[in-house]
């Protein structure tokens, strides 16, 4: 999956720094990634992994430093600006709405409206088109869906991922941020969610994916940054790695610097 | 075996009945119920039917206001005391100023309650209950303090025709109100953005959040729309009555909440049916009236409407635990 040729960074994080009360949980993270590439953000609990996905989705905006989309400087106050600047999060507890079907929750709060103009002032809802776009972009992700009009609430794990990782890559985002996507599935749900990373990293996405599974990492990983209290310790090829070095970086025991 | 009877269990209703349908069942075996109980009385008439209607409109239009602050998981105790609060407001107006202004101003109450409400709740980040538990006495007070307990009459009668008096032959215009509040409902909270980004918030509110929803803006019209709605019910009692009084709207809060409920509206968010909110309150209301009509007490009304309330909400509290 590696993209030497296309250089071409999607996401920058220059000196990043966040502060909860008196407690640090960013100093001056810097990394990169660039289009189509897959990366890696790793690091033991608490040490601020979650933080700087917050950051960069806007959801916690940064105290200090500075986000790049596609070269140029980035306000991320919110969700909704991250959204717009074409970073898509994939939230560890997926942000779907239980009670919602497949297709409201893929175009949640990207609804299409009527295209006759009196309705459309007033947010009236095209359902019809909405049903469309979702079967397509679902048969793109290859994802074994049976029926849009399902709710959530009544599909598998895996199926919910591939879900919100639809709603991710449906909007046409350049960056699609995972956290832990594989944490609560099975050996075959993981296979398919890692296949489709791969897929939509072919199609030119970023990647950031936040994984425990050191084995998953080294499969669909082209470059990994690890995070220890705070800092950016090591930022590395995976092709240069072992799995062995990595956890040696996440407890500490190994240190290089980015 | 043992487990089959258990899941059959008629509480949990997805196997036998559909929990979104529940509420025109049990409207059809009351109705069935009174028709046979009833039948030297004249319960099953239109002229009774049209009583019924004339009852309920009010609590049918909170009911509907209600279900849009339960969608986003709030709940507004207050608008049984706006009733009061608007009708008030807009009979004293009505002494002053032209009709139309008066009621203008009595549907402003509606919205500025509705507004401190919501941006209470949304601030201090109080549960909804305290807040407009708190709210409720406040206005309550309000409404007993600025007539001194007593009753002021309307006496402009297109004002009172329009506002629930006046009729088309035996159909009164209250159906028309019920009607178009139901159909508005509706196409709000199934239709439009607005009600899929409420249902949202109701049913995960940080996943809403993540999604750029602003939880804190939607969830405040939702109180607004409850608010609204109880001061239009507040007209409609004076419009019918000719006249308004600070005890108006007191004993309806329990029915709409429990008109609400049964209709398959969770009280914790995410789930809504407006035609459920209406159905449930003609179900109040013909049990009310079948009740009257049977001889029992106002007390003994208020007793089945209680125990209505916890059979819906024990009906919806098994649903969510699924």
């Amino acid at each position: 999956m590696s993209n030497d040729q296309l250089k071409q960074p999607a996401l920058t994080v220059k000196n990043i720094s966040k502060s909860f009360g008196g407690i640090q949980a960013l100093k001056n993270v810097s990394f990169n990634i660039n289009k189509g590439e897959v990366v890696a953000l790793l690091g033991d609990n608490g040490a601020g992994k979650s933080t700087l996905v917050r950051c960069v989705s806007g959801i916690h905006p940064p105290d200090s430093g500075e986000i790049l989309v596609n070269g140029t400087s980035a306000r991320i106050d919110s969700p909704q600006d991250a959204r717009d600047l074409g970073i898509e999060t994939v939230f560890q507890d997926l942000a779907v709405i239980p009670e919602f079907d497949i297709t409201a929750n893929l175009f949640l709060n990207r609804e299409v409206l009527s295209k006759n103009p009196l309705l459309r002032l007033f947010g009236w809802l095209d359902d019809k088109s909405m049903q469309a776009t979702a079967s397509r972009s679902l048969q793109r992700l290859n994802s074994r869906i049976p029926n849009l009009g399902e709710a959530i609430n009544k599909l598998s794990g895996g199926q919910r991922q591939a879900v919100a990782i639809a709603r991710a890559v449906n909007s046409g985002a350049d960056v699609v941020i995972m956290d832990e996507p594989t944490a609560a599935l099975g050996v075959e749900q993981s296979a398919q969610v890692n296949d489709l990373i791969k897929l939509i990293s072919s199609q030119g996405v970023a990647v950031l994916l936040i994984s425990h599974n050191m084995q998953h990492v080294m499969e669909t990983c082209d470059r990994a940054v690890v995070l220890l209290r705070g800092e950016s310790i090591a930022d590395v090829r995976i092709n240069e790695v072992s799995p062995r070095d990595l956890v040696g970086f996440i407890t500490g025991a190994q240190r290089l610097s980015a | 075996m043992l487990t089959s009877l258990k899941s059959s269990n008629w509480l949990s209703t997805s196997t036998l009945i559909r929990r979104e349908y529940f509420v025109y069942y049990v409207f059809f075996l009351v109705l069935l119920f009174f028709t046979i109980t009833l039948q030297e009385s004249s319960f099953f008439s239109l002229t009774n039917f049209m009583n019924i209607i004339r009852q309920t409109t009010p609590i049918t239009i909170m009911a509907i206001g209600l279900t849009f602050a339960l969608a986003g998981g709030h709940i507004d105790l207050s608008i049984g005391s706006v009733v009061a609060l608007s009708a008030l407001v807009a009979a004293v107006l009505m002494q002053l100023v032209p009709m139309p202004v008066a009621v203008l101003g009595a549907l402003t109450v509606g919205v500025v309650i509705g507004l401190i409400n919501g941006l209470l709740i949304e601030w201090l980040k109080v549960s909804s209950l305290l807040i407009t538990l708190g709210t409720m006495g406040v206005i309550t007070g309000l409404s007993r303090q600025i007539t001194n307990l007593e009753s002021v009459p309307i006496i402009d009668s297109s004002f009172n025709f329009l506002f629930g008096s006046g009729s088309f032959g035996p159909v009164s215009i209250l159906l028309a109100w019920t009607i178009v509040a139901s159909l508005l409902g509706y196409v709000l909270l199934r239709k439009l953005r607005y009600g899929r980004h409420l249902l949202a918030v109701g049913g995960n509110e940080s996943g809403a959040r993540a999604m750029g929803i602003n939880t804190v803006k939607i969830r405040i019209a939702s109180l607004v729309i409850a608010s609204t709605s109880a001061a239009i019910a507040g007209l409609l009692y004076a419009g019918r009555l000719h006249g308004a009084r600070y005890t108006l709207g007191e004993a309806d809060l329990l029915t709409v909440i429990a008109a609400v409920a049964i209709g398959g509206t969770s009280l914790f968010g995410g789930r809504a049916s407006i035609m459920g909110a209406v159905i449930g309150s003609w179900l109040m209301g013909l049990i009310n009236n079948g009740l009257i009509l049977s001889g029992f007490s106002t007390n003994e009304q208020m007793i089945a409407r209680g125990l209505i309330l916890i059979v819906a909400v024990a009906i919806g509290v098994k649903e969510q635990q699924k």
